[in-house]
Parts: C-alpha cells; structure tokens; sequence
C-alpha cells in the first residue's frame, strides 16, 4: 500500500493510494492537486533520527573525486529540514552550485538494535523517495558535509508515498531518474549501492539504537547537476514514487 | 520505543552541538585548520546532532559499550528554543563522545551512541539569566574537580550562536542549541560518577556502567 499524509480543508489527513487519487480514512477521495502534501510520516514520541549517506554509490563517488568510503559516510539531519512532494525549495541569492541528490530512505519499522544483516529487512517499515539537495558553496571540511549544506529549511523534499516494504520485493534493485524541466540528467540503480539496505541497519543498529519512523536516507549514484529558480526537480525511484519540488529563488 | 516516563527534563526537538565554540579550544587548533583535511578555518558555526536515542535523563546510567573504554565528557549548556525563535531556557548537558581527534568528518559513530547525552535535570527559565556569559560551570569524576568551563569565553556567545545558525536553518520551538564544549575535557570510565554543576542550574549527575552482556 501507498500511505501519504496530506493537509486537506484545514486538517491534515492520513491517505492511501486509490486509482489515481487520494482515499481519507473518512472514506472521501481526493484529486493529488486538490491537497497540499507533508512528508509522509507520522509523528513520532521524540524527534526522528534522519540518517543520511553520503557517496554511496561507486559511481557518485567516482565523480566527487574521491575514492569511496571503507565505512558509510554519514551525517545527521534534523526534522526541520524535511517537506512533502508538490512543495519548493529556496535557492539562496549568489549561490553557485545547489544541486538534487535523488535517494532511496528506508523508513524503520521496529525498534532496531544490534540487529544482524540476515534480520534487517524485518525492521524496515517502508520506502520513500527523498531529494537531498546540497549547495556546495557552503561546504566546509570540518564535519563534511557541514550542516549548513545539509540541513537547510526546505531542502529535504520527501514523498509523495511511503510504500510498506512487504510491497517492494527487491529494493536492492530499483531503477532511479532524476529529471530537471523534463529533462533526464540522473539514472541510477539501488543495485550500485557500496553498503547496501541490510548493511546499513546492521551498522547502524550496532551502536544506535534505531525507533520506528527514523530515516536512513542511502545516498545518490552519478549525475548532479546545478538546478536554477525555476526549474522542476522529479526524483522517481521505481515502485516508490516520483516526488516533485519546484526551486524558488530567495533574495 | 518512547523513553520510559522520567521527572526530569527531556527535550521535545532535536538537540544539536556546536564544535569549537570556547575561544582557547578554537586558537589550539588554529595552526592546524589550514592544513588538510580542513585547508580552512570554519566560517559558518560547525553543528552536529545528539539523536534521541542519546538522551540519558539527569541520574540515569550509561553503559559504555565493550569496545569503547573510555568515554570524553563533554560539559555545556543547552538553549532551548520557545515558540516565538527566542530562548525559552537553559540546561545543563553531558555531551559524552568516544574520543577522536579528527573533525573533518561527521561524528555520528563517536557521538550518536544510546545514552551518550546527559540532560540536567530542570530547565532554569531564560527571564532568570541577565547574559548567558555569565554561566560558569564544573565538572566533576568522583567528586574530584576535572575542568571549570567559563561561558564568557567563547567564540560565538550565545546570541550570536543564534543568529548565524539561524542564517542558514531555522530552529523550531522545543529544539535545543548546545553553546560549545570547553577546552580540557575529561575522560571517564565505566563505574565513574560524573557530576555537572553550575551556579543557578539543578546539578546534572549520570554514572557510566559497564555493558551488560
């Protein structure tokens, strides 16, 4: 099943998939434009830990000129950060280079610790799509990548779905595109990862304990390129969903 | 899955520290930020984040993993964020890392451990603090004095910490903004009783234990 939460009227809603539209749990079914999409993720007791890779495909790393990593790269993000499909990300005045990163985010679905990578998939809730967005003009060499790259208001565009993970078979094996105005300038498969799903929740889970509803986002493969005020940015991951954000200048 | 029901303050947003923000501990390394990795001192405020799996409430024990001997105590001072962006309070914090001397990448396997962040016990609300340079602070193991952190020397007081995060993020209302961990942080070991005081605070207290198998 496909679950979304979105702000219908003045309430916010939980929804599912339903032929092309939104199906409420009140029963009504709404158009995809007659809403305004959150992230699709319920509210957690505390605040989410929001994991996220950095070069974790070959490929990608190959790219940033450097060799890839013998541990996952990984930093933290807030919850703040975050925002729902439909919705526009700020491009600061003077800046450079901002560029998408389209990922595959597990989302946990049971309290995982020192899980091993033979039980991973058990503690995987579901999947969505997430756009890190980096502007590198702001990167530093001192807790690379710095937070003031990484965990900007609105550049963490998650969604439109969060699919339960009993309906993606394979998710080590799932075609990624990223198109900017229609134009497809990243391709990519989950496939390419250095340290894959299972790998991860084992890492992680190691020494973190991991609670339902933290966000493991895995990292983009090859093809970053400069998005401008303006432009449309689809990340499409197959079988997940195509989330759509909309760059908007800030002065 | 949520933190067992505890009296004491536990943050409701997400907690982040800032990396050398106490002058003598920034001019230390100074000679170094030029060289690689870093060919560059920091410009913006360097933040990392304490996942909630860290929070240790004030007198809980921490165990320390088998593999990790020893554990770096970081002391500070939290601001807590209120409704309207302004500072709703303060809180004494234990910021604990597995040590490491490399701050060129993000360190989320020396700082993101279960129970790695202590919190004072009580919020002291901000209408009660004049100037957070006041804050003076100590640390100790055992009951012996270990470091005494003096909040007016830092690189970014706090009102300024505020502003230039809030260049670049906003923080929303329940999320806590750690001043900076001094110079001369002590190490602690498993059966070590660390106590975190502060003129005017409630005194923070956690005890490192052994991982049980």
């Amino acid at each position: 099943m496909k679950h979304a939460r979105i702000r219908f009227g003045n309430a916010v809603h939980e929804a599912v998939e339903r032929d092309g539209r939104l199906l409420l749990a009140d029963g009504r079914l709404v158009d995809f434009d007659a809403v305004d999409w959150l992230p699709p993720l319920a509210p957690t007791p505390r605040p989410r830990t929001i994991l996220a890779l950095g070069l974790n495909y070959a490929d990608h790393a190959k790219e940033l000129e450097f060799k890839a990593p013998e541990e996952p790269l990984v930093f933290v993000k807030g919850q703040s950060a975050l925002i729902g499909h439909r919705q526009k990300t700020f491009r600061p005045a003077g800046v450079q280079f901002m560029h998408y990163e389209c990922e595959l985010a597990i989302v946990v679905g049971k309290t995982a610790h020192r899980v091993k990578r033979d039980d991973a998939y058990d503690f995987i809730g579901g999947y969505t799509v997430a756009n890190d967005y980096a502007i590198r003009d702001y990167l530093e060499n001192w807790y690379r990548p710095n937070l003031r790259v990484k965990n900007r208001d609105t550049c963490t565009p998650i969604g439109p779905w969060l699919v339960d993970a009993a309906d993606v078979p394979d998710p080590m094996a799932l075609a990624l595109r990223t198109t900017v105005n229609g134009q497809v300038t990243q391709q990519g498969n989950t496939r390419d990862m250095i340290f894959d799903a299972p790998f991860l929740i084992e890492y992680f889970s190691r020494f973190m304990t991991l609670s339902p509803g933290d966000l493991i986002l895995t990292g983009t493969p090859d093809g970053v390129v400069d998005c401008k005020p303006g432009d449309v940015v689809v990340t499409e991951i197959e079988q997940i969903g195509a989330l759509q954000n909309t760059i908007q200048g800030q002065a | 899955m949520s933190a067992p029901p505890s009296p004491h303050f536990l943050p409701t947003g997400t907690v982040y520290g800032t990396l050398l923000n106490f002058r003598a501990e920034f001019e230390a390394l100074a000679p170094k930020m030029s060289e690689p990795p870093y060919k560059a001192p920091p410009r913006a405020p360097v933040l990392y984040v304490k996942t909630a799996n860290t929070w240790s409430p004030h007198g809980a024990a921490i165990a320390l993993p088998a593999d990790v001997p020893e554990v770096e105590v970081g002391a500070s001072i939290g601001m807590v964020v209120g409704a309207d962006g302004d500072i709703e309070g303060f809180v004494p914090m234990n910021d604990l890392s597995v040590p490491h001397a490399s701050f060129f990448r993000p360190p989320v396997k020396f700082k993101c451990l279960d129970g790695f962040l202590g919190i004072g016990p009580a919020l002291r609300d901000a209408q009660e603090v004049a100037d957070p340079a006041s804050f003076r602070m100590e640390v100790r193991i055992n009951g012996t004095l270990k470091q005494s952190l003096d909040f007016s020397a830092l690189v970014r007081p706090a009102r300024q910490l505020l502003a230039d995060v809030g260049e670049f993020m906003t923080l929303a209302h329940g999320d806590v903004l750690m001043l900076g961990c001094g110079p001369g942080r002590p190490l602690a070991r498993a059966g070590d009783r660390i106590e975190i005081s502060a003129p005017g605070f409630e005194t923070l207290v956690n005890t490192l234990v052994g991982e049980v198998a």
